[in-house]
């Protein structure tokens, strides 16, 4: 007896609803981005400049004691939070503070580190510093330009692959699909104001090539589908095609999230926002690939003629079984 | 029909044994690692019985690379420095000015008396009484210039010389200050290194970064404050002439002076001419000595051209004093007794066994030609590191078991096979990072998790696509190869996708992310060739054995 997450033949219309499912993506595409901008993303320090400190002690964090402390040395901003883990000990309490950038150019001076330090050990005298990290806002601005350069840059490297390899409309889809991962993406972390950081950039590249992933399969298939089936309507093409390429659809993201999510419970939290990322990725992915993607397809029309190929297809075929 | 030419069968179990073989050490990480150390030590400086026991405990036929770990998992400290590199144009122009003035000195009738100016950084500007006589001026200083000793800067001389008015103003030109720049960078990492070596830590990272950056990386050491100190001392020595010495902190030192505290005596200040006689970059050798009372005292010595200037120097100056100048203190200022040809000397001063050690240590490093900016820095202390290293173990080795359960609830025997080529993927993964040498972080943990994840959708291809042969194909093996055969170009097309992001992602990104990268970029093209080879294989090899009528996928 074989596990079957989705049965063997499906032949579900994934195009009935077409209009329902973009305006569902678009919906969330403005949600996203209204809230990108009305909240705007919480940087973490890679992009806005600035020093965390990640302390450890055997007594209870006391956010406000810690505040006061600190609000003494006149640093500007600084922002407290306790951090908890399943897999920190009883005695182990972890809080994460953060000092904006101090200066113009460069990370935070030494001096200032350890008065800080001195501060908080006023308060809780074990108090262990196991982190500390600063960013200058020099390299901060540098840091988010590159970022948005990388993902430009992915998007713009990988419309260009399924150009040459598919046609123009399969690009275009799939781009498309790309752009709605990503900015649905960054309109989760904007609105639940998770830390947004270098990490997070390397998460959003990595949606960018799982969504690709599954796209690329459902494209592979309905090209196949297209020399088979020349006088099929392009809606029923698409719709077997996705079918067909359901159960590998579904045993990959399963297969992806099952790793994702024993990660994501305990792999602790020093990456948890990182895989918290992927796992949104690989649902918006996996959605995206079929109502996005495909949809794009459908509604610009794809060439019929296959010819071409289909003959090399042939040749080769017939090559290999003689 | 499922068949595998004999030589191809040997290359795949070559390969798959090379790789596990290649990670094999990381699973005795303290072991192995004890025994590089060890080995890395009786070849530099000679065996001790405590090393031969250490290098003994793993044998040297056996392969003994191991995955670097990041920062992040292994704890130390990462520093983003920038140089500043003007500051060196500065100081050229500084030192400049004595030998403008030297040239224009028995012109003094065609240019009057010379005078040197307050000057803005990066310009050298003299005042001429006469300015009838600037075209003299100016042809006499174009000709100090010298040709731009440079692959770029090829054809171009190193000053810019123009008039204005009555000011004569020199700056460096731009060939000058490109190659400059390359020699202050080339400097900087050279004596950034050997700071860090003299204080002995493991595989530090000291590598450049763009133009004028120098990215440093120390696993194991306390803090970047720690590691600051080490490379940020300065460490700046120049021989001075002395203009006057006074107790007075508001004293105006003058255009072209400068005014220095004193090291050991409080409340004195010299002042100074700010174009040194010489400076320690054209020291070779330092040593700790004592002096002739037996106090700690520093021994120095010039390369040629340092004698040269510091023996002429000497010889026209009998009776006056000269300072030397440390970080901007002057350590002693002695009156010049007679000239000192040899290039070589003792500074004296209140020292201790421990300040003239350090000193002449610092000395002998070399000063760093200009001031660093430190733009980023970050410390991870070891505990964290190392709960971060057993949370992925738990997570990868949970992700694992739940991957290969689900995949043999879905596939039976198949699945097996898949699972088995999976536990080669990981282990050819490791393989891979040991052989580059690659560094292993924390989202590079992530990377092999998410590839152990990604890693079956090659086979979940071939399998779906095997049972959909299965219901038109005759007979299970070619429903098996056409399975392969079809889907072959949906996992090219998927994986070389996921590929170029992977490459963006190392090209753009750095430390950790370029980690996470490097595992994903290999985990997929292990993953290809252990869904696409080894499971066929493996499938071929049952096949042949069993020649089952019908199959189940």
């Amino acid at each position: 007896m074989r596990l079957r997450v989705i049965p063997d033949n499906t032949s579900f219309d994934f195009f009935k609803r077409w209009k329902l499912w973009f305006g569902i993506s678009g919906l969330m595409i403005v949600l996203a981005l209204v809230s990108f901008g009305a909240r705007g993303l919480n940087y973490g320090i890679d992009f806005r400049g600035g020093t965390t400190i990640r302390t450890q002690s055997a007594e209870a964090v006391d956010v406000g004691a810690y505040r006061d402390a600190l609000g003494a040395l006149g640093l500007g901003d600084v922002v407290i939070s306790e951090v908890f883990d399943p897999s920190f000990g009883p005695d182990q309490n972890v809080a994460m503070v953060r000092i904006q950038a101090q200066n113009e150019e460069e990370a935070v001076t030494p001096e200032t580190i350890s008065q800080v330090e001195a501060a908080l050990q006023g308060v809780s005298p074990d108090i262990e510093f196991v982190s500390v990290e600063s960013v200058g806002p020099k390299v901060s601005g540098e840091l988010i330009w590159t970022a948005v350069e990388a993902v430009v840059l992915a998007i713009g490297a990988v419309l260009i692959y399924i150009w040459l390899r598919f046609e123009w409309q399969f690009a275009l889809g799939a781009v498309l699909a790309l752009v709605h991962d990503v900015i649905l993406t960054i309109g989760v972390f904007s609105e639940l104001q998770m830390k947004f950081d270098l990490t997070t950039i390397a998460a959003l590249l990595t949606i960018v090539g799982y969504s690709l992933n599954d796209t690329v399969v459902v494209f592979d298939r309905v090209r196949e589908n297209l020399i088979k089936y020349k006088k099929t309507d392009l809606k029923d093409v698409l719709n077997l095609s996705i079918n067909e390429t359901l159960s590998r659809t579904f045993m990959t993201s399963f297969t992806t999230l099952l790793a994702l999510f024993a990660l994501f419970a305990l792999g602790g939290d020093v990456i948890r926002g990182f895989v918290f990322a992927m796992i949104w990725g690989v649902f918006v992915g996996t959605y995206s690939s079929v109502f996005v993607a495909s949809t794009v397809l459908l509604w610009l029309g794809v060439k019929r003629d296959w010819t071409k190929t289909e003959a090399e297809a042939d040749a080769k075929k017939n090559g290999s079984s003689v | 029909m499922l068949q595998i030419d004999l030589w191809k069968r040997l290359t795949i179990w070559a390969l798959v044994i090379v790789g596990l073989a290649l990670a094999s050490p990381n699973l005795f990480y303290s072991r192995v690692e004890s025994h590089n150390d060890a080995v890395a030590a009786i070849e530099k400086s000679g065996a001790t019985p405590e090393r031969e026991a250490a290098a003994a405990s793993w044998p040297n036929w056996l392969p003994s690379g191991l995955v670097n770990l990041g920062l992040d998992l292994r704890g130390g400290a990462h520093l983003l420095a920038e140089v500043k590199v003007a500051d060196v144009y500065a100081s050229r122009l500084e030192a400049l000015w004595p030998d403008v003035r030297d040239i224009l000195r028995p012109e003094r009738d065609t240019v009057g008396t010379i005078r040197l100016q307050p000057s803005p950084a990066g310009e050298l500007r003299v005042r001429i009484s006469n300015p009838d006589g600037m075209a003299r001026a100016l042809e006499l200083v174009r000709g100090l210039a010298r040709p731009v000793t440079s692959l770029t800067g090829a054809g171009s001389n190193d000053l810019d010389v123009s008039g204005q008015g009555d000011e004569l103003v020199v700056t460096l030109s731009e060939a000058e200050k490109q190659a400059t720049d390359e020699r202050t960078m080339q400097q900087s990492l050279e004596i950034i290194r050997r700071r860090i070596d003299e204080v002995g830590t493991r595989e530090p990272t000291i590598q450049r970064q763009g133009s004028d950056r120098i990215l440093i990386q120390v696993p194991g050491i306390g803090s970047a404050a720690e590691l600051k100190e080490i490379i940020g001392t300065t460490a700046q020595l120049t021989f001075q002439p002395v203009v006057s010495r006074t107790t007075n902190a508001d004293t105006t030192p003058g255009v072209g002076n400068e005014l220095l505290p004193a090291m050991n005596e409080e409340g004195v200040y010299y002042v100074l001419e700010q174009a040194p006689v010489v400076t320690g970059e054209e020291l070779t050798d330092s040593q700790p000595s004592f002096d002739q009372n037996g106090r700690p005292a520093v021994t120095f010595r010039f390369n040629p051209s340092g004698a040269r200037k510091f023996g002429d120097y000497t010889a026209a100056n009998i009776g006056s004093p000269f300072a030397i100048v440390l970080d901007d203190e002057v350590i002693s200022a002695p009156v010049i007794q007679s000239h000192i040809p040899g290039g070589s000397g003792i500074i004296t001063g209140q020292f201790s066994v421990e300040e003239s050690t350090n000193l002449a240590v610092l000395l002998r490093a070399g000063a760093l030609p200009a001031g660093l900016d430190f733009l980023e820095e970050r410390t991870i202390g070891p505990e964290l590191g190392q709960d971060s290293i057993d949370a992925g173990k738990l997570a990868t080795g949970v992700a694992f078991v739940a991957v290969l359960g689900f995949m043999w609830a879905s596939y039976g025997l198949f699945g097996i096979f898949a699972n088995i080529a999976l536990v080669v993927n990981v282990g050819l993964i490791f393989g891979l990072l040991s052989l580059i040498g690659a560094t292993l972080t924390l989202p590079g943990i992530a990377g092999i998790v998410l590839t152990v994840g990604m890693a079956v959708d090659a086979n979940v291809l071939i399998f779906e696509r095997i049972r959909e042969e299965l219901k038109t194909a005759r007979g299970p093996a070619r429903a098996i190869e056409l399975g392969y055969e079809k889907a072959l170009s949906a996992i090219v097309d998927a994986n070389i996708t996921t590929i170029i992001t992977a490459i963006i992602l190392y090209v753009m990104g750095s430390g950790p992310v370029r980690g996470f990268a490097i595992t994903l970029g290999l985990g997929i093209v292990t993953s290809v060739f252990t869904a696409i080879y080894v499971t066929r294989l493996l499938i071929a090899m049952w096949f042949e054995r069993r020649r089952p009528k019908t199959i189940e996928v």
